[in-house]
């Protein structure tokens, strides 16, 4: 495999947790603009596998590159967030007591230094870019409100929607539909669709409906390694996916 | 800039805080120093140096509450870094002891000649020049707390074991200032202090104008944390309090804006020290002892934890509650204390603003949430 054209480079990346080889030689290849979706038992090591891309879990051995270049297992979460790496979490993690308005506000890509910070005022650009953000996440009535009093869904488009507003190239989705109904689920799918545009996004989910309705290459994760990749239809038809995962 | 900084701090609380200190430094001076003695109206000398202790510990209680209300790090040790502050200010007060020691050595305290010394340590050296002094007061807590945020942070110590070895520096500053041959008194520590630029220290207008001093320095101090937890630095500080990690993801280096806040409030801690030693009249090593950070914990919350007015109350409040106590039942503050400490956690986990809030947004349910106001349109 060559790290050439790719904008995140997985090969040979391995991590225990006391003995147990959470991810196993773990080889993963995404291209730039494309979106994937991965999917596999509970425990397979998807979690794990977004822990060590944005720098929260060391790999013990491998190599992950991004845009072909830099090395990202030497550095920590804030680096690799600022190279545009943006990630959502399994579970939505907002900041519940800060309204919706100054969650984006905290996410919109501006520079992260305390003073910046410190000297930061709102601007015309990014009072545009915030509202444009609450109108494709639907959130523009609930503006005002504390994220901690937002229904579930509603912290997961928030979270997308703070996704967005970080503007990465490569967006990690974890489990976005999980707790959500049919409805909410089908609305997940249109907006991360409609946020992909450009840039490439890795999907977990367990969810096949919403697999099949985003409808683009699929990875399948077993025991720590990839067991299969193609299709939705393809993968599903593997025998060996079918005994690990599908048959169950 | 500064100016749009400072207004980010002007709201509502922050209004009737300042009136109250206003009116503070022109009501105390007048029934002080004005009013003849024998009017109801007259406030004796010794209860203006007691405002005037209770303010310093609520400029410490602001300086708390930035670092535990707003960022969530719950410092065991902040006494240390008024106590520190309160040294660098003792030292000044006793270079300007002179000749006028018990001993009569031109330079040397009375400790110093005690103990045979011979000559001024070097870290005595500048300390009877007043500015060098109050440089000092800013930046012997800011380092201390720069270099052990530094470390603390960047190894990613949180929660109770951050606030353990908090404690830890408090407790080895306390053994440490204890030693005589640390040339800082000892013990008995730094007293019998004669004057301050110039003024004699137990003159009423000087104490009247330490009074007026600390009464400025409070809302100076407040103005700026107001200021910075309104602005987006402050907005980081309460989700790193909230969701540290997830500030991360989002590419905020969470270590600097720890240490950034930590340090400024071991200065902030170090200026209400050094307004506390002048008034009291004496710093000692017990200042560091582990229950007087303990102590401010309790003040803050009390008050009302991430409430920066709330803070101030508290201190003013819990310190008026001591004075009491400690004159009528002395045994029985300490049970008083932990009691209040165990209620509040209990019942008022937002402290007495943190009710009063509460309250005030039940009457008014239309005006959910208040803060937000702004910050749409
Ligand atoms: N920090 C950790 N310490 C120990 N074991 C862990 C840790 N994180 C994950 N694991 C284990 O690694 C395996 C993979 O977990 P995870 O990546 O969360 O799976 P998935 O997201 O695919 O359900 C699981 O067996 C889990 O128990
Ligand atoms: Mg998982």
């Amino acid at each position: 495999m060559s790290a050439e054209n790719t904008l995140l480079y997985v090969d040979g990346v391995s991590v225990s947790f006391d003995g147990f080889r959470a991810l196993n030689s773990l080889s993963l290849i995404i291209g730039p603009g494309e979106m994937r979706a991965i999917i596999g038992p509970n425990g397979a090591g998807k979690t794990t596998m977004m822990d060590v891309i944005t720098g929260k879990t060391r790999p013990n051995t491998g190599t992950i590159l991004f845009e072909g270049g830099t090395d990202l297992t030497r550095m920590d979460e804030a680096a690799i967030a600022n190279l545009g790496i943006g990630r959502k979490f399994q579970r939505p993690t907002v900041f519940e007591n800060h309204t919706v308005w100054d969650n984006l506000e905290l996410a919109l890509k501006n520079p992260r230094k305390t003073w910046s910070a410190l000297a930061y005022g709102m601007n015309p650009k990014d009072r545009a870019r915030i509202e444009e953000i609450l109108d494709i996440t639907r959130l523009s009535p609930r503006r005002e409100r504390l994220a901690g009093s937002l229904s579930h869904g509603e912290k997961q488009w928030l979270e997308i929607g703070m996704l967005l507003a970080q503007d990465p190239k490569l967006l990690l989705v974890d489990e976005p539909v999980a707790g959500m109904t049919d409805a909410e689920t089908e609305q997940t799918a249109h907006l991360l669709k409609t946020i992909a545009g450009t840039r490439s996004v890795i999907v977990v989910e367990h969810d096949m409906v919403f697999v099949r309705e985003l409808g683009v290459k699929v990875t399948v994760l077993h025991e720590g390694s990839v067991l299969a990749e193609g299709s939705l239809d393809s993968v599903s038809a593997n025998r060996q996916v079918i005994d690990v995962y599908l048959g169950r | 800039m500064l100016t749009r900084f400072l207004l980010l701090g002007l709201d509502k609380r922050a209004g009737v805080l300042l009136t109250v200190l206003a009116v503070l430094a022109v009501a105390v001076p007048v029934m002080a120093l004005a009013v003849p003695p024998d009017s109801p109206f007259h406030l004796p000398m010794h209860s203006v140096s007691l405002l005037g202790k209770y303010l310093s510990f609520a400029l410490l209680a602001l300086a708390l509450d930035l670092v535990w209300g707003y960022c969530g790090i719950l410092s065991l040790g902040h006494a240390a870094f008024f106590t520190l502050g309160g040294y660098a200010m003792g030292m000044y007060l006793m270079r300007q002891i002179g000749p006028r020691g018990v001993y009569g050595h031109p330079e040397l305290p009375d400790f110093m000649v005690f103990l045979n010394w011979k000559e001024l340590p070097w870290y005595w050296q500048g300390f009877d020049q007043f500015w060098f002094a109050a440089l000092m007061v800013l930046a012997v807590p800011g380092l201390l707390a720069f270099a052990f945020g530094w470390f603390a942070f960047r190894s990613r110590v949180t929660g109770v074991y951050l606030s353990i070895i908090t404690q830890a520096m408090t407790f080895a500053l306390l053994l440490a200032f204890f030693r005589n041959d640390m040339g800082f008194g000892g013990n008995n520590g730094l007293t019998d202090f004669k004057e301050i630029l110039g003024y004699d220290i137990q003159a009423p207008a000087t104490r009247v104008g330490l009074f007026v001093a600390t009464v400025a320095a409070l809302a100076a101090g407040y103005m700026v944390a107001s200021s910075l937890v309104a602005s987006k630095l402050g907005k980081v500080l309460v989700a790193v309090r909230d969701a540290e990690s997830r500030v991360r993801f989002l590419g905020y280096s969470v270590e600097r804006y720890k240490l950034f806040v930590w340090t400024l409030s071991a200065c902030m801690a170090g200026v209400a020290g050094a307004l506390y030693v002048p008034q009291v009249g004496i710093i000692n090593p017990s200042e560091f002892a582990p229950a007087a950070s303990i102590e401010a914990v309790i003040w803050v919350a009390v008050g009302g934890r991430g409430t920066l007015a709330g803070a101030v109350l508290g201190a003013v409040l819990v310190n008026y509650g001591k004075t009491y106590f400690t004159a009528a039942l002395p045994e029985l503050w300490l049970f008083a204390l932990g009691g209040l400490f165990v209620l509040v956690t209990l019942f008022l986990p937002k402290g007495i603003l943190g009710l009063a809030a509460d309250r005030f947004r039940k009457r008014e349910p239309a005006a959910a949430v208040p803060a937000a106001a702004s910050k749409g349109a």
